[in-house]
């Protein structure tokens, strides 16, 4: 089908989003609860402890978890209200046909026939990997875990992926290269020991708040903060040393920090010697890098960069920390080796207050990349294309090798390939790509060929609107689970309400289509706690071992460190997991006393050499573009831009420019500006701030439609990793033209519905006001 | 009397405003956040502020309320005004010296900050400094916040020929004398077109490709 069967305002009025402020039962509940649940905040991969009040299986408010011991009662803006995406009006309640003339409400049984039938036909007609499944990593481990097994077995095609392939994916694969595994190498109260903190391209206080108490900790204690990014980010405006790199340029400065830290002897030999292998390729790689060099690239005073190499290099302690800022390149991974490789030369890894780490953005980032839901991966970080891992999995389900589909191709190939006609049909769950993948014009095009769309989802988001059958699904606090936080630790997610309407289950819903395509001998699952067990004895002796690890260790111990792996003969032996044994007490730093994870025992340098951007500014686009979040929004906003309070705080994308431009561009703040690059142009105002690079223009992705930064992004990507290059175009700014304007704030206009039959007194217009200031 | 104080931290505030959000899920003010956050000069830092009521041992805004509708309670906390009495004359809002009481028509009543009354009352922090995720906002002992926390807290604020010492204490950076609340300081950077240069963090940089007009003139 073409478009949507609706007017935009049509659609607005029926699916949103509609901003949603007042809990079940209106205000007056919120001190009247049957029960304070604990649990997790859904909206990022810090999961903070929270409690959720429950009343008439509803959720009606927060409260502090204190006893939990990642954040304490801490929360950002987004886990306060995070219990406003219950009870929402938008919630899809059935399932849904498209038609000509608009959603038409069928029946489970008449939704689920149509999506087996099409899979059955599409998969006769073209072969059976012309029909994909894409997912997401605000799915609990078990769905994860589920997913992967659910498309190898019941769809039985090889091409499935997941939008932790926009998140994390060059980190995963630059923290295998070096140290053989792909886990934050710390528990963040490690944080708090280092002497220096080397942060670069994450904003810590907009991402990952919490975060932010960890580093005050360390510098409590004295530490000095290195901050490298573009912009001033709010935690950057206190840094000790702030390096205003330009976006793409970040191995630069990294070979050359290096290349200080070898040329000033400040190298732990020792352990380089007894650790490591690979050093003398890098000694040479980064034997040019020198400061002068890198600045020149980054735009960085070369001071400035043999100042922050000698403070990394000569403290005692040290951690580097990074996220999508560094990651989202066509040199993410390098970038990533490049980081390891300075906290291997100096050997500030494996001790306390010494590490490298990855922010993870995704709920279930961290877990949800373990156990089987990328194309090329198995449970328990195997990989699927190594004969004796598939050995395990394939005895694990019970299935011969020919059984099992062999590595697929990356959630953007997949658009490439739906939009070059090869791949037919598509069953999406938790993934928003028509928001959240680079270039959406082109990814819209893909999505209007498919010949079926299938989505499971519980709000009609903007991907969902392209779907021929909508299945209602459920909220994090509707499925009971685990996920696993950015530091590793494996945390219990409770479900004290069930979902709403007709809507369903996840686990149940993909558990009722295999057994509709026959495959449902391999998902005998009662709950998803089965899921778990069989997750367990899948991921056993992979590199991310959950064996040891059961849901009431979990709930005793506030959350177990993975690796957890067997301790008893028995438990490395069995097919059952109910022998398996849960003595391990987890593992909350890595690599202590220099044991990597690669077959050798070391860890492993990576050459890095200096190469551009793929795309990079000329006369035609002579400005740098980068994008990011903002803290009240998660991800596509397809869960946020429907939480009332959390869209006032921030309600539409703004571009930053730094006043030097605005002044050639005569463009002042809340000007409408047009932006635009090579895939597309964006219409929105602009924010004229003094805290951004004179040569860059920032915007963050969280909105759909005209208003989505991802229409200026580019679909390049990393050659081993396959991540986009959000974070680096080259665009061209201009105020608009009153035509521009128009449309603009025409679609400011249609971006939301204002919930209706607010409390009276609720005064909106203040509430907005004070927000927004 | 609580040995519990309450600390205001404006270096760590990271601006992202949960201390608003959770604030307005108090019941006896529902929707309504008696905490604000304010951007200093958005186009020329993110340094944000937060402010609670500050809870004056002499307050202002019970001095000069008309209908003695503002009450301090025993161990220090100045209440919002009582609502039988409070006469909605907004005295209180135009006397305060640091700009806390808000009056609200829907209501015809002044509501503050009570230091969450109802929690720290029974022995909980008060919801704004439980949520804050950099501690900017931080409740606890003084003698907690000295052992583990750089800064220099001040409860004694000049206003005039008016000193004013305060339950909860403002933290000011190690190495600064006095509280310097000379609004001329602020000024320049406003008013002047080209103000915003002498701020700038990038003034190092050479000029870009884009310096040459005629590239983006075309474009206009």
């Amino acid at each position: 089908m073409v478009k949507p069967p609706f007017s935009q305002e049509e659609f607005l009025d029926t699916y949103g989003p509609t901003l949603h402020y007042a809990p079940p039962g209106g205000f007056s509940s919120v001190e009247d609860y049957d029960a304070l649940v604990d649990t997790h905040c859904c909206f990022c991969g810090q999961q903070c402890g929270i409690k959720l009040k429950v009343k008439n299986n509803a959720i009606v408010g927060f409260e502090p978890r204190y006893d939990f011991p990642f954040n304490k009662g801490k929360l950002c803006p987004k886990g306060i209200k995070r219990y406003l995406q219950g009870s929402h009006p938008d919630r899809l309640l059935h399932p849904m046909r498209r038609t000509e003339h608009g959603y038409q409400q069928i029946t489970w049984d008449e939704a689920l026939s149509e999506t087996v039938t099409k899979i059955q036909e599409i998969q006769a007609k073209y072969g059976r990997n012309s029909f994909a499944m894409l997912s997401g990593v605000s799915l609990t481990n078990e769905k994860s875990y589920l997913v992967g097994k659910f498309a190898r077995l019941a769809l039985q095609t090889a091409n499935l992926d997941y939008n932790g392939r926009l998140c994390m994916v060059s980190a995963g694969a630059g923290n295998k290269k070096a140290y053989g595994i792909d886990r934050a190498s710390n528990h963040w109260e490690d944080i708090t020991e280092a002497k220096v903190i080397f942060i670069i391209g994450t904003n810590i206080a907009e991402c990952f708040p919490i975060t932010t108490d960890y580093i005050w900790r360390a510098r409590d204690k004295g530490a000095k903060i290195i901050y490298a990014d573009p912009r001033m980010v709010p935690m950057a405006r206190t840094a000790d040393l702030y390096l205003p790199l330009r976006c793409g340029s970040d191995s630069a400065l990294l070979m050359s920090m290096l290349h200080v830290i070898i040329r000033d002897g400040l190298t732990d030999e020792a352990f380089i010697e007894a650790h490591t292998t690979g050093f003398g390729d890098v000694r040479a790689a980064v034997a040019d890098a020198t400061p002068k060099w890198a600045a020149e690239i980054t735009g960085v005073p070369a001071a400035k960069i043999e100042q922050a190499a000698r403070w990394y290099g000569e403290a005692e302690t040290g951690m580097i920390l990074h996220a999508r800022g560094l990651e989202h390149q066509v040199k993410g991974v390098e970038n990533v080796m490049s980081c390891a490789n300075l906290a291997l030369a100096t050997g500030k890894i494996g001790k306390p207050g010494c590490g490298h780490s990855t922010i993870t953005g995704q709920g279930n980032g961290q877990g949800g990349r373990e156990h089987g839901h990328k194309c090329d991966q198995l449970p328990g970080n195997r990989d699927i294309t190594n004969p004796e891992h598939r050995k395990y999995i394939c005895e694990v389900w019970g299935i011969t090798d020919e059984e099992l589909p062999g590595k697929g191709i990356t959630a953007q190939e997949i658009l490439n390939e739906i939009h070059e006609g090869k791949i037919k049909g598509l069953l999406s769950i938790c993934f928003n790509p028509l928001v959240s993948l680079p270039d959406a014009n082109f990814n819209r095009e893909a999505l209007n060929k498919l010949e079926h769309y299938s989505v499971i989802d519980f709000f009609l988001s903007e991907t969902a609107q392209h779907a021929d059958i909508v299945l209602p699904g459920s909220l994090q606090e509707e499925d009971e689970g685990t996920t696993t936080s950015g530091e590793g630790r494996v945390i219990k997610i409770n479900a004290p309400v069930t979902p709403p309407g007709e809507a369903r289950r996840d686990w149940e819903i993909l558990l009722d289509i295999a057994g509709r395509l026959g495959r449902g001998k391999y998902f005998q699952f009662n709950n998803t706690q089965e899921i778990f067990n069989e997750l367990r004895l899948a991921s056993r002796g992979g590199t991310a071992d959950y064996s040891g690890i059961t849901w009431e260790k979990i709930v005793d111990t506030q959350g177990i460190f993975w690796p957890c792996p067997q301790t008893t003969d028995e438990g490395k032996v069995t097919m059952h997991s109910e022998h398996l044994d849960d003595r391990h007490p987890g593992t909350p730093r890595l690599y202590e006393g220099g044991k990597f994870y690669h077959p050798d025992g070391k860890a492993h340098f990576n050459a890095v050499n200096w190469r551009e951007s793929a795309e990079v500014v000329d006369d035609e686009y002579p400005i740098w573009f980068t994008t990011g979040r903002v803290v009240s929004q998660y991800l596509s906003g397809s869960q946020t831009r429907r939480i009332g309070p959390l869209v006032d705080q921030f309600p539409h994308p703004k571009l930053e420019l730094h006043p030097r431009m605005a002044k050639q561009l005569k463009i002042k703040t809340d000007d409408w500006v047009t932006i635009q690059t090579r895939r597309g142009e964006v219409i929105i105002q602009a924010n004229v701030v003094n805290t951004i690079r004179p040569d860059t223009v920032f915007m963050a992705y969280h909105w759909g439609g005209k208003q989505s930064a991802n229409l200026l992004t580019q679909r390049a990507l990393d050659p081993i990793s396959k991540i986009p290059e959000y974070k680096v175009s080259a665009c061209r700014v201009r105020l608009a033209s009153p035509e521009e304007q128009a449309e603009g704030e025409r679609t400011q206009f249609l971006s939301s519905r204002t919930e209706k039959n607010l409390p009276a007194g609720y005064n909106l217009a203040e509430r907005r006001k004070e927000l927004r200031r | 009397m609580s040995d519990f104080r309450f600390f205001v931290d404006p270096i760590r505030c990271i601006g992202c405003k949960a201390c608003m959000q959770a604030c307005s899920e108090c019941d006896t003010h529902k929707g309504k956040s008696m905490i604000h956050l304010e951007y200093i000069e958005r186009g020329a830092s993110t340094q944000t502020a937060p402010m609670v009521c500050m809870h004056c041992d002499l307050p202002t805004c019970a001095a000069v309320c008309p209908a003695d509708a503002i009450k301090r309670t025993e161990d220090g906390v100045v209440q919002s005004s009582q609502a039988p009495r409070c006469i909605g004359c907004s005295n209180c809002v135009n006397a305060c010296p640091f700009g806390v009481p808000r009056y609200y028509p829907e209501i015809d009543q002044m509501l503050k900050c009570d230091m969450c009354y109802d929690r720290t009352s029974v022995g909980k922090k008060p919801m704004c400094a439980s949520v804050c995720p950099s501690e900017a906002l931080f409740y606890g002992t003084l003698e907690e916040f000295q052992s583990r926390r750089g800064g220099k807290p001040q409860n004694s604020f000049q206003f005039g020929a008016q000193t004013i010492t305060t339950k909860v204490f403002l933290v000011l950076p190690d190495g600064e004398m006095g509280l310097d609340m000379d609004v001329i300081s602020h000024m320049d950077a406003r008013f002047e077109p080209d103000a915003f240069d002498h701020l700038d963090p990038f003034a190092h940089l050479e000029l870009l490709p884009m310096e040459q007009p005629q590239t983006l003139r075309g474009r206009l």
